[in-house]
């Protein structure tokens, strides 16, 4: 009863709170009118990568504030996998559970999808989960930047799978690997055309599985930025723009995890794919 | 990164609004010079969280994960002991039950019989004895019979006597008997 009155209430402060936000918003609107009226929107400034410690020159190792977040995306999954799960404890802790939950997920995903002799293959495709999902969520903060946005990210992370399951496909099968391309039950005369076809679509794999994700992460961002530029150049409207913002950051939220899954699952079937590659 | 772009916002001066114009079109995320950097930090990146994963982190969690089905598993074992044993105790005790339950119908058959061969006996003795009882009886009263009609037979000889006498006849005593032991026969 207590927890049930203190959750009304909290949501009464949450009521509250937020008309004032909206009443602050709509006064400043009318008070700081915006200096110039024309729409002054760069949705794409949020992306931009710059050294981190000053400086113009931009080397291959300078840390830059992609850097940062990459480290924050660290720093994340070491007190969620590492520090959270420091007791051991046969009943979990909040983060405890929270950490097997992650592990289980995902090694139920190897598992389900690829299969069971994939699962030596799990703590790779747990590091491509985990660093997707830190770092889709820590770029959610606002003025944070989002290392996943950056189709150079992106493709990195799809080549190593590209490249790791080619390899692995032909270490394992052999010769036989090409069986993939070659469709045994269509009838013989069209399985030359379909080899074309697979083989296409076998080398567009890694480019849709990059700019999947990174499209996804940057679009949301962009519109994100695009509202804001609405609700400055609105003045005493700006709650419309801003009242959309809550609900594409509600969508962002709920992309920053699903692209995260379908990345890690569209690995998991490329993997079984390379272990087993019959159609 | 936000000083940075206020200084060159500064120096591109009068230019800044075509400057913007040309920044909302581009990409960085296409702006491949900075590509290397990125795909260098990137490496590092997932280099370092693959070794935290899969050196201390997996492993660790997997250990959790083990011990906590090892210990589930023990604890089902020991409820599986736990109710072999409860039903193991509920069939002695329905054993034990059904042992009292026949030692007690044979304590009670005992004690009928028992009672029952006590009252056939007394029963037996008072039907002895009753018939005994009848048996003197009749013979007290076969005796009184007897006397009766032996005292009848002397009293009617004696008044056949008297009555013969009155008449004036001398009564012959054999005679007389014999009708009167005749007389009674029939």
């Amino acid at each position: 009863m207590a927890d049930q009155s203190a959750k009304q209430g909290s949501g009464g402060i949450a009521k509250i709170a937020f008309f004032v936000v909206l009443a602050i918003v709509m006064v400043s609107g009318l008070i700081f009118a915006p200096e110039h009226a024309g729409l002054a929107i760069h949705p794409m400034d949020q992306f931009k990568i710059a050294p981190l410690f000053g400086g113009d020159h931009l080397g291959a190792f300078t840390p830059t504030n992609e850097t940062l977040w990459m480290v924050l995306a660290i720093v994340g999954i070491v007190l969620l996998m590492v520090v959270g799960t420091a007791g051991g404890k046969e009943v979990p802790t909040r983060t405890q559970s929270v950490a097997e939950m992650a592990y289980g997920f995902v090694y139920k995903m190897v598992e389900d999808v690829a299969g069971k002799d994939a699962v030596k293959y799990f703590p790779g495709i747990m590091t491509l989960f985990m660093f997707i999902v830190f770092a889709n969520f820590l770029g959610l903060i606002p003025t944070s930047f989002t290392p996943t946005s950056h189709i150079a990210v992106t493709a990195v992370l799809a080549m190593i799978v590209f490249v790791f399951v080619t390899v692995l496909g032909f270490v394992k099968n052999g010769a036989g690997f090409l069986g993939l391309f070659w469709v045994s039950s269509a009838p013989l005369a069209l399985r030359p055309v379909l080899a074309l076809i697979e083989l296409i679509s076998y080398f567009v794999r890694p480019v849709s599985h990059s700019i999947r994700l990174a499209g996804n992460v940057m679009a949301g961002h962009a519109v994100i930025k695009v509202f804001a530029g609405f609700a400055a150049a609105l003045g005493m409207f700006g709650f419309f723009p801003i009242l959309a913002i809550s609900a594409v950051y509600a969508l962002e939220v709920l992309v920053a995890f699903i692209q995260a899954y379908v990345f890690t699952i569209l690995t998991c079937v490329y993997l079984k794919d390379a272990l087993h590659p019959s159609h | 990164m936000s000083s940075t772009t206020t200084t060159t916002d500064a120096a591109h001066g009068a230019a800044d609004a075509a400057h913007g114009a040309a920044d909302a079109a581009g990409m960085p995320q296409l702006d491949f010079s900075t590509f290397g950097n990125q795909i260098f930090w990137l490496v590092v990146t997932l280099v370092v969280i693959f070794f935290v994963l899969s050196k201390i982190a997996l492993p660790r969690i997997e250990a959790i994960l083990q011990a906590r089905q090892t210990r589930i598993t023990n604890y089902l074992s020991t409820a599986e002991d736990m109710k072999q044993k409860a039903v193991e105790a509920e069939a002695t005790y329905n054993q034990a039950l059904a042992d009292a339950r026949l030692e007690a119908n044979k304590i009670v058959a005992e004690a009928r019989a028992e009672i029952q061969a006590e009252v056939d006996a007394a029963a037996a003795k008072a039907d002895a004895e009753i018939s005994a009882k009848a048996a003197e009886s009749e013979a007290a009263i076969a005796e009184i019979r007897a006397g009766a009609v032996d005292s009848v037979k002397a009293v009617a000889k004696d008044a056949v006597k008297e009555i013969l006498a009155a008449m004036g006849h001398k009564a012959d005593a054999k005679t007389v008997t014999a009708a009167v032991t005749a007389r009674m026969k029939g």
